[in-house]
C-alpha cells in the first residue's frame, strides 16, 4: 500500500513537471522589468508591479479564456541584464507582453529583443525619443512620455513667458543629452538663446561648483536636465546658493514623488510637463485614492501608465482574439484609447502613444488646500503639438510631406 | 576681472571654497576610516551605510520624536556609535587575526542589508531634512553667495577631525590605544581592557560617519542609497592619504575636495574620476600614501 501511494506520488510530480513547459501556453504572460532597488525605483517599481496586477484582475483576472499572469524583475538601470531577462521569458515563459520600466538605456537594448522574440513591448517609464525614432520597432510602444513632449511643454512655456536665454544642467548620459538637445531646439525656435550646458556626472555627490557655472553664464533660465535624486538635488542647492533668486528654475523631468520630497518651499513656482496628474478629474481621483490606500502617496505618471498600458494591451488581444503579435500590433494601432490615463489616445505608425500632456506649475504653499494638492494647470496641449510630427528617423514611419 | 590661466578669480576663490566643503565631508568620513584601519585593522566597508543611518537618525529623529538639529548632531552619532559597538561585539571581533578580506566582506554584507531594509521601508526618492533656522541665511563674500551651513559644515569637521587627530597622537589615551595595537596582550598585561578599547574606537569611528551623515542631511535629500557611492570616494581618500594615517586622511580629504573642486571648471565631466586618476598617480608614485609610514 505504502508502496503504491509512493508511485502515485511520483507519477503526480512527474505529470506536473511534464506539464510545467506547456502551463505558459493556457496563460497569456505579461512580463514588467523595472529599476526595482535603485534611484527611480519610486517611480514606477514595485508599486507600478502592483497597478499592472489590478489592471489584470479590473479586466477579469482572464483573457480568451486564458489566466493572465505577471512576471516582474529588477533590471538594476543595466542594459545587459533587463535584455537577458526579457530574453529569458520570451523563451523559456511565454511572454506575451512585456512593459519596460525607468531608463531610457535598458529599454533601448530591450527594444532589440523585442524586435527579434517579436514579443509587443510598451516603454512606459524611459524619456529618450529616440526609442521612437533611430530604436525604434515594429513591435514597440513609448507609452507616456518623450524628451519631446516634455521639452515642447516646459521649455515652450517658459521662452514664451519670458525666458529667452538658457543654460543646462545636464546629466551625462543617453536620457539627459536627448532631453538637452530637445529643448535646445524648442527655445531656438522660440527666438530664444541657449548659452551653454554644463554635463555633470550621473549622481554627483554635490551640484554647488556647477550651479555657479551656470549662474556665470549670465542666462535667465537654469534648465535641469536630469531627473530622480540628481534633480532634486541640484534644485536644493541652487536654492540654498541663492541661484534661483538670479534664474529661473526649469524641470525638464520631475515626478510628483520629486516635489513631494522637495516640499513646496523649495519647489513652488516650478515649471514641469506631466503625461497625467491625479488630480484632473474624478476617474484620477479615484485611481489616487485607491492607490493611496496602498502605497501611502500619489501614483506617478508612469504608474497610472502602467496600469492604462497593461488594460491596452489585454483590449487588444480581446478585440482580435489571439496574442499573435503581429495582429495585436495592427489593432493596438488602430483602436482609440479611452481611460483614466488618456481620452482619445492613438498609437502612432513609429509607436508613439499620442496623447494630451499637462503643462503645471507647482503651488505655493498658500495656493496648497489639501496633501498632494501640488499642480496647477498651466496649459493642456494636444499630442499632436506635444510629440510633433513623424521625423522620418524610423523605418516604419516616413516623414509626411 | 582679473584671471588666472583664463579662469577668474572670483570663480577660483568660489571654487576652493566649494571644494573646502566637500573636502570638509571627506575628511570627516576618511577621518573614521583611518582611525578604524589604523588602530584595528579593519577595512569598514559598512561606512557608507553609518553615514546614511547617522541622516535617517537626524530625520526620524525630527519627525517622530521633534528632535531639532542641534540635539540630534549630538544624539545621532551616539546611538549610531553604540550600534556600531554592538556591531563590533557580535560580529566583527570573530574576524581579527583572519585575512582582512574577511573583514571586508562582513561589512560590505552589512551594508547591503542596511541599504536594503532602508530602501524597503523608506523607498528610495528620499526626504528633506530643514536647514536650523540659525543657520539658514548666507554671507556675501564678494566673490561668492556663501549659504551659512555650509561654512558652518567647515567649521564643525576642521574642528572634529583636529580633535580626533589630538586625542589619538597627543594624549595618553591615544598612546594606549596605539599600544594596544601594537601589542595587545603586553597592552591587556599592564591592566588596560583591549577589547573594551576596541570596540570604544570602532564605535568612535563609526560615529564620525554618523556626524557626517546628520551634517549632510540638510545639504542632499536622505534616502537609502546617499552612503553608497560615497564610500568608493572616500576610500580612495584613505589610500591617498597612507592608509591609517589620521593626519593623512585628513590633509587629503581637504586636498581632494579642491582637486575635484577645480575639475568640475575645467573639465566636469571627469569630476567624478579625478580622484581615482590621483589615487592611481600616487600609488605609482609613493605606493604608502602621502602621509604613509611604512
Amino acid at each position: 500500500m505504502k508502496l503504491r501511494m509512493l508511485t502515485l506520488a511520483i507519477l503526480a510530480a512527474l505529470a506536473a513537471a511534464a506539464s510545467g513547459p506547456t502551463l505558459a501556453a493556457d496563460e497569456v504572460v505579461i512580463g514588467d522589468i523595472d529599476d526595482m532597488s535603485g534611484v527611480y525605483a519610486d517611480v514606477m517599481g514595485a508599486a507600478g508591479v502592483e497597478v499592472v496586477k489590478w489592471a489584470v484582475a479590473d479586466f477579469g483576472g482572464t483573457v480568451l479564456g486564458r489566466k493572465i499572469s505577471v512576471l516582474s524583475a529588477d533590471h538594476q538601470n543595466k542594459p545587459d541584464i533587463g535584455a537577458a531577462k526579457f530574453r529569458e521569458w520570451a523563451d523559456q515563459n511565454g511572454l506575451n507582453f512585456l512593459l519596460g520600466g525607468s531608463n531610457t538605456g535598458v529599454n533601448i537594448a530591450m527594444a532589440k529583443v523585442a524586435a527579434v522574440k517579436h514579443v509587443p513591448i510598451f516603454n512606459i517609464g524611459p524619456g529618450g525619443a529616440s526609442l521612437t525614432n533611430e530604436d525604434c520597432t515594429a513591435y514597440s510602444v513609448h507609452y507616456t512620455y518623450d524628451t519631446v513632449a516634455l521639452a515642447n511643454g516646459t521649455a515652450t512655456a517658459i521662452v514664451n513667458a519670458g525666458g529667452k536665454t538658457w543654460f543646462y544642467l545636464t546629466a551625462d548620459y543617453a536620457f539627459g543629452t536627448q532631453l538637452q538637445a530637445a529643448a535646445s531646439k524648442v527655445v531656438e525656435g522660440h527666438g530664444g538663446k541657449n548659452l551653454g550646458a554644463v554635463r555633470v556626472p550621473l549622481g554627483a555627490a554635490d551640484f554647488s561648483s556647477f550651479l555657479l557655472q551656470a549662474q556665470a553664464s549670465g542666462a535667465q533660465v537654469l534648465g535641469l536636465s536630469n531627473a530622480g535624486t540628481d534633480f532634486s538635488n541640484s534644485l536644493k542647492a541652487a536654492n540654498e546658493f541663492g541661484i534661483t533668486k538670479t534664474m529661473k528654475p526649469a524641470a525638464l523631468l520631475a515626478f510628483i514623488t520629486d516635489i513631494h520630497s522637495l516640499g513646496l518651499p523649495t519647489a513652488q513656482g516650478l515649471y514641469l510637463t506631466t503625461a497625467w496628474y491625479w488630480d484632473l478629474n474624478p476617474e484620477t481621483r479615484t485611481f489616487g485614492k485607491r492607490f493611496y490606500a496602498k502605497f501611502n502617496r500619489e501614483p506617478t505618471m508612469d504608474q497610472a501608465g502602467a496600469y492604462s498600458a497593461t488594460l491596452t494591451y489585454l483590449r487588444a488581444v480581446k478585440a482580435v482574439g489571439t496574442t499573435d503579435p503581429d495582429k495585436v500590433m495592427a489593432e493596438l494601432k488602430r483602436a482609440k484609447i479611452n481611460d483614466l490615463f488618456t481620452t482619445g489616445g492613438y498609437i502612432r505608425a513609429d509607436g508613439a502613444m499620442i496623447h494630451d500632456m499637462y503643462v503645471m506649475q507647482v503651488k505655493t504653499p498658500q495656493e496648497s488646500k489639501y496633501p498632494w494638492d501640488y499642480y496647477k494647470v498651466v496649459k493642456k496641449m494636444s499630442g499632436e503639438e506635444a510629440f510633433g510630427p513623424i521625423t522620418g528617423l524610423c523605418p516604419l514611419a516616413p516623414a509626411p510631406k | 576681472m582679473t584671471t588666472v590661466l583664463g579662469i577668474p578669480v572670483a570663480v577660483i576663490l568660489g571654487q576652493l571654497m566649494l571644494g573646502l566643503v566637500n573636502g570638509s565631508f571627506y575628511a570627516l568620513l576618511s577621518l573614521g576610516l583611518a582611525v578604524i584601519f589604523g588602530l584595528m585593522r579593519v577595512v569598514n566597508f559598512a561606512h557608507g551605510a553609518f553615514y546614511t543611518l547617522g541622516a535617517f537618525a537626524a530625520l526620524l529623529g525630527l519627525q517622530w520624536l521633534g528632535i531639532n538639529y542641534w540635539v540630534s548632531l549630538l544624539l545621532a552619532p551616539l546611538a549610531v556609535g553604540l550600534v556600531g559597538i554592538v556591531v563590533e561585539r557580535l560580529l566583527l571581533r570573530h574576524v581579527y587575526g583572519l585575512d582582512p578580506l574577511y573583514g571586508l566582506l562582513l561589512t560590505f554584507g552589512l551594508a547591503l542589508i542596511c541599504q536594503g531594509s532602508l530602501h524597503q521601508v523608506f523607498g528610495a526618492t528620499g526626504q528633506s531634512y530643514p536647514v536650523p533656522p540659525a543657520l539658514a541665511g548666507a554671507v556675501n563674500l564678494g566673490f561668492m553667495f556663501l549659504p551659512l551651513y555650509r561654512a558652518w559644515v567647515i567649521f564643525v569637521s576642521l574642528l572634529v577631525c583636529f580633535s580626533t587627530w589630538f586625542v589619538i597622537e597627543r594624549t595618553r589615551l591615544g598612546a594606549t590605544l596605539r599600544a594596544a595595537t601594537e601589542n595587545a596582550p603586553l597592552v591587556q598585561a599592564f591592566g588596560v581592557n583591549v577589547p573594551l578599547l576596541v570596540a570604544a574606537t570602532y564605535g568612535s569611528g563609526v560615529a564620525l560617519a554618523a556626524l557626517a551623515g546628520v551634517l549632510a542631511s540638510p545639504i542632499v535629500l536622505v534616502n537609502s542609497h546617499m552612503g553608497s557611492s560615497l564610500v568608493i570616494v572616500v576610500f580612495a581618500v584613505v589610500v591617498i592619504g597612507g592608509m591609517g594615517s589620521i593626519l593623512g586622511s585628513i590633509v587629503s580629504g581637504l586636498l581632494l575636495g579642491v582637486v575635484e573642486g577645480f575639475t568640475k571648471v575645467i573639465y566636469p565631466e571627469a569630476s567624478n574620476v579625478v580622484i581615482f586618476v590621483v589615487m592611481a598617480l600616487v600609488l605609482i608614485l609613493r605606493p604608502t600614501g602621502l602621509f604613509g609610514k611604512d
